[in-house]
């Protein structure tokens, strides 16, 4: 995906090729709509919502950090995986639903310049990761959990999918501090 | 303030950590990470306080996450002051920092307030409203104060940029 961003936006267009992926100029109008233009001409909107974004994803992760090692087997093997499950899930969602709205929104006040961010396509590549981990775990791992819930021996996907989980997150908020440092 | 910061700025550690650009985000990553630990530990003795988590006792919950918070702590402390060695004029002499720093001690305090209200023998049994109560108000008192000092974190841009 992002070699076929890469190709969009840098290939010299011929004269009457219709562009079948007009990244460049989408992300371009995305940036002009008065929406973005608030956020990106205000001084103060870009930091605020930048300060919420960081404390909501960093909410997130430590959330998902404390399911990843029960279900690694690093963290209160006493409790049953399922409780902690249920516990965690609303509120971890409901902080990235403000992250994401957050994110979103300062994406769109600079999206010429964070869509061709290498940091930027990594965090969303990984996030990507991310995503398809949890469905496979929602899928395959999650239905069987009667059998192990309280067991001190998890089985070896249920730990896979923890620790894919884990690297993962420390992967996203890595690349997302990353992306100041590339930002010209 | 002014003094202390050019005395750090002139240590060999902090011209050391300077020259060690490599370093790149890496102290900020893991200050990020540290802080997203206390504060879902923080959320998971709360919630078991405020009723929303069935799953153990308070005291149990307490004593699970404990260890995370001060764990956190101390990598949050290390990070945190490799990052003031980065460039100390800059960080000490800023007012959002100094903030910053008041509101995680009043967090510290607010975290130690609340693992004693829910020590061993003190845990607010259904007989005990009244120290439930207390055990709640310092719960939530607790993760607003850390709240706030992870929003602190990003808050010198954005004093920056309103100055």
């Amino acid at each position: 995906m992002g070699a076929l961003l890469l190709a969009a936006g840098h290939r010299p267009r011929r004269e009457g090729e219709t562009n079948v992926l007009p990244i460049k100029e989408l992300m371009g109008w995305i940036e002009s709509t008065d929406l973005a233009m608030l956020i990106s001409q205000s001084r103060g909107w870009f930091p605020a919502l930048e300060m919420i974004h960081v404390t909501a994803t960093t909410f997130v992760f430590g959330m998902i950090t404390i399911v990843d090692l029960r279900l690694i087997g690093v963290l209160s093997r006493g409790s049953a995986v399922s409780d902690l499950y249920r516990d965690v899930l609303p509120l971890t969602w409901a902080a990235f639903v403000v992250a994401a709205i957050t994110g979103g929104l300062l994406f769109i006040s600079q999206a010429v310049a964070y869509s061709a961010n290498f940091a930027f396509r990594m965090k969303f590549a990984v996030l990507a990761l991310i995503a398809l981990n949890m469905l496979a775990f929602r899928l395959f791992v999650y239905p069987g959990i009667s059998k192990w819930d309280c067991a001190a021996a998890i089985p070896l996907r249920a730990r896979l999918a923890g620790a894919i989980s884990l690297v993962g997150w420390i992967a996203v908020v890595s690349c997302a501090r990353w992306i100041a440092y590339l930002m010209i | 303030m002014v003094e202390l910061a050019s005395w750090l700025a002139s240590l060999p550690i902090g011209q050391t950590l300077r020259r060690l650009n490599w370093l790149g985000p890496w102290p900020q990553i893991v200050h990020i990470l540290a802080n997203g630990i206390i504060l879902s530990a923080v959320v998971m003795i709360d919630m078991r306080i405020w009723g929303i988590s069935r799953s153990q006792a308070s005291i149990a919950m307490a004593r699970r996450f404990q260890p995370w918070i001060w764990a956190g702590l101390v990598v949050l402390t290390v990070s945190g002051l490799a990052l003031i060695l980065y460039a100390p004029r800059r960080v000490l002499t800023d007012v959002t920092f100094q903030v910053k720093m008041v509101v995680m001690g009043l967090a510290i305090a607010a975290t130690v307030a609340l693992l004693l209200a829910l020590r061993p023998g003190k845990e607010a049994l259904p007989g005990d409203p009244g120290g439930h109560r207390l055990a709640s108000l310092l719960g939530t008192l607790t993760l607003v104060l850390w709240v706030g000092v992870t929003l602190a974190g990003r808050g010198r841009w954005l004093a920056l940029m309103l100055r």
